[in-house]
């Protein structure tokens, strides 16, 4: 085990892992030569394009990390595998391609679980290779052994053991399909050591036996001109995207529509950053924490346009009381999104992609003067704000002067929060896959490592965590993983000394009693001094320009802890179960304006 | 309302649980679930009789072709189907009970499979209302141990030339 030395002696690690790219000169293992199950591992993710890995080694995967000692793929150990995941699911979120994790058997796969439940509610195409004890051992209750297949079925959207050589390159190459086509998502292979020994001959072309999965990729035709028709016809649309967009690449499509047939946007939380926010289309996010302006134009438009997105309970409020006056049309490459939570008038199933532009021949222009007037009426009534004449830091002002340091042009991961939905609010994205978030599962600690999997996939970018304080505490160890990669990732803690979203519903809904929502925080500038990287406190507004650029200049790894207004709420609220036009904080909003 | 869906399934390790797994997490409600082998080694077929209205039929159908080693689902509900279910119970049978309970049993259909010195062990097969009225019928007498299939069902051929349609899942 290579990663208990000193990072120094690890190829991959010292050596700056990012200009540094792996070679593609060295093949494994060639088709037709007889190999080791863990040869063919190796062989098989290369063949299917990996460069690029995450994991932790251990016992009963050591024949397969044996391997890749000398693989040309570059190596990322995490330091937990919780963290390792979740650097492979951001890696495919930022990059596009499939997130590879490696764990062993038992608590290396048991560590995985959060990471994959992540990954699976998000939609994020991922594989996870895991160790398993000998095959004639299993079921014995053997050192490190867990029923990884079974502990993984409801977090991934397939998962399988491989007890036969044979199966094993069929298998790898099903699972990277299975993850990447349809609606994506994670898939474990469990790999029992003596599999891993285990010889057969090497297939590359071997063909994949899947009777059940055939995703649909063209939506049905005449379904695609009844929604363009009913775009046509309709004076008062929305459009309301979500993750699916990203997913499918499907941003130039989507503008092209909203531009073409001449439609407002609002997106999920997911959705951020597949329309630019900038531009005038836009209404920002919708939901519980949504503008305004996206609810209210929700609840009143005519004709509700979803495309990739789920009416996950966050964004409709009240399902009975959603859109009330709308009809539905419903696109979604997973035909059990439709009609799930809202009754869809014309559901549409297959790549989003494809359908949109389908839509966008068939759509014409009309200027809809009224409704963008009314649009335009709630943007200046209710704009998201906070009181800026305040002499404390507001998490706001933080995020704002991110956005406007970084030309709004950062990758951006968050932890689960407060200071998530402030940056959902208060960031501008303007592209796809640069907004990084735990949306689904909502999983603390998920900002750090997927700062690191996003850095990884894009060199050049600037990659900024948005943190919340305990949600950076529940994995900041793996602030050391970015140091050893020396990878330039920036933190951006907003420190208010509470579990800032919990704190925020003990206020509003249980009478201030502000039950065990709070942690004695270390100095997190200190602490990421210690582990190699620059830390820096923040405890006044007027540093707060100063430190993001020092921050933005630095190579090292930097943490920047913004000592924020300890008791800012995060507004406009619709409380759990009220219609999304009963928002709470409008009044505020609106005397900020 | 009752619906009998039928899955052709992957005869791979993990499926039974993966289905029976998948109904569980999202709260539907199994009557029971049959699996066993078809002609195709390969494949086998679930029966599952589950009780919801119609959005969580849906539901339920649209989940469980998305289960990946599913390849068919079919829910039998407005079509024309032959239901079987097959019990095997065992009947508290006192020599001078005996005449009039096997003239219930040969009422029914069933076959007495064994006989001890105070039990009757009784198979019979058939639609479950004709299973459970025999059960009401052999409340009087004491009823031992019941065993149950729970329910096969395939639909009945076409008896015309415009056949049933088959529901086109979008």
């Amino acid at each position: 085990m290579k990663s208990g030395f000193s990072h120094s002696a690890d190829s991959a690690g010292k050596s700056s892992i990012l200009k540094t790219g792996p070679s593609i000169l060295s093949t494994v293992l060639k088709t037709g030569s007889l190999g080791t199950g863990a040869e063919i591992a190796v062989q098989s993710l290369i063949d299917q394009g990996v460069d690029t890995m995450f994991g932790y080694p251990g016992g009963v995967i050591l024949p397969f990390f044996d391997k890749l000692y000398d693989a040309p793929i570059r190596f990322i150990i995490p330091r937990h595998e919780q963290g390792g995941a979740h650097m492979a699911d951001a890696y495919a979120r930022a990059s596009g391609k499939v997130g590879v994790i490696v764990a062993t058997s038992g608590p290396g796969a048991c560590n995985l679980v959060t990471g994959l439940g992540t990954a699976m509610m998000d939609s994020v195409p991922m594989v996870a290779i895991t160790g398993q004890v000998r095959t004639e051992l299993i079921g014995n209750d053997a050192f490190q052994e867990a029923d990884t297949t079974g502990i993984t079925r409801p977090v991934t959207k397939y998962n399988c053991i491989v007890k036969d050589v044979k199966d094993l390159a069929r298998s790898i190459k099903e699972a990277f399909f299975i993850a990447s086509t349809g609606r994506p998502g994670p898939v474990v292979v469990d790999l029992p050591v003596d599999v891993q020994v285990a010889k057969t001959e090497y297939d590359a072309g071997v063909e994949m036996r899947l009777p059940g999965y055939k995703p649909k990729v063209k939506g049905h035709h005449r379904q695609i001109e009844m929604a363009a028709e009913a775009i046509n016809k309709s004076e008062k649309p929305v459009l309301y995207v979500g993750g699916g967009i990203i997913s499918a690449n499907a941003g130039e499509e989507l503008r092209a529509l909203a531009k073409k047939a001449h439609l407002p946007v609002t997106m999920t939380l997911l959705g951020l950053g597949s329309y630019d926010q900038n531009e005038a289309e836009s209404l920002d996010m919708l939901g519980m924490h949504g503008t305004a302006y996206a609810n209210y134009a929700v609840q009143e438009c005519d004709l509700l346009i979803a495309v990739g997105a789920r009416f996950d309970d966050r964004v409709t409020g009240k399902v009975k009381a959603f859109a009330p006056h709308a009809k539905v049309i419903h696109i979604d490459i997973d035909p059990a999104s439709i009609a799930k939570n809202v009754r869809a008038d014309i559901p549409v199933v297959g790549d989003a992609k494809y359908i949109l532009s389908e839509m966008v021949k068939m759509v014409e222009h009309r200027e809809r003067k009224d409704w963008f007037a009314k649009i335009a009426q709630w943007k200046k009534k209710y704009p998201l704000g906070y009181d800026r004449k305040s002499t404390n830091i507001k998490p706001q002002y933080v995020i704002e002067q991110i956005c406007e340091l970084t030309g709004g042009d950062a990758i951006i991961t968050t932890g689960v929060g407060q200071h998530q939905m402030w940056t959902s609010q208060f960031y501008k994205f303007k592209r796809p896959r640069q907004f990084i978030t735990s949306g689904g599962l909502g999983t603390m600690g998920y900002g750090l490592p997927a700062a690191i999997g996003a850095q990884i996939a894009m060199p050049e970018a600037t990659v900024v965590d948005i943190d919340g304080d305990h949600s950076f505490n529940m994995t900041l160890t793996e602030l050391r993983t970015a140091v050893q990669y020396e990878l330039p990732i920036k933190v951006c803690i907003m420190n208010n000394g509470y579990m800032g979203m919990v704190r925020q519903w003990q206020e509003l809904f249980y009478n201030k009693r502000y039950s065990k929502s709070y942690l004695a925080n270390p100095d997190y500038s200190k602490v990421a001094e210690a582990l190699g990287a620059v830390g820096v406190t923040v405890e006044k507004k007027a540093d707060v320009p100063k430190a993001i650029k020092k921050m933005l200049a630095e190579q090292k790894p930097c943490v920047v802890d913004f000592h924020v207004e300890p008791e800012e709420n995060v507004w406009p609220m619709v409380p759990a179960g009220k219609s999304l036009h009963e928002m709470d904080g409008l009044d505020l909003l609106e005397s900020m304006a | 309302m009752k619906h009998i869906i039928s899955a052709l399934v992957e005869n791979k390790p993990g499926v039974l649980a993966h289905v029976s797994g998948m109904f569980a997490a999202r709260a539907f409600n199994i009557d029971s679930l049959v699996v066993g082998r078809t002609e195709d080694p390969q494949l086998s077929r679930m029966t599952i009789v589950v009780v919801g209205d119609d959005r969580v039929l849906e539901q339920v159908r649209k989940q469980l072709a998305k289960i990946v080693p599913v390849v068919k689902v079919q829910d039998f509900a407005g079509q024309s189907v032959v239901a079987r279910d097959l019990m095997l119970i065992t009947i508290a049978a006192p020599p001078e009970k005996r005449p009039e309970i096997v003239a219930l049993i040969e009422t029914f259909k069933g076959n007495v499979v064994d006989i001890g010195q105070k039990t009757i062990m009784v198979e019979i097969s058939g639609p479950e209302e004709k299973i459970e009225a025999f059960i009401e019928m052999c409340r009087p007498y004491g009823i031992k141990n019941v065993a149950r299939t729970g329910t096969i069902a395939m639909p009945r051929q076409e008896k015309t030339s415009a056949g049933p349609q088959e529901a086109a899942e979008e």
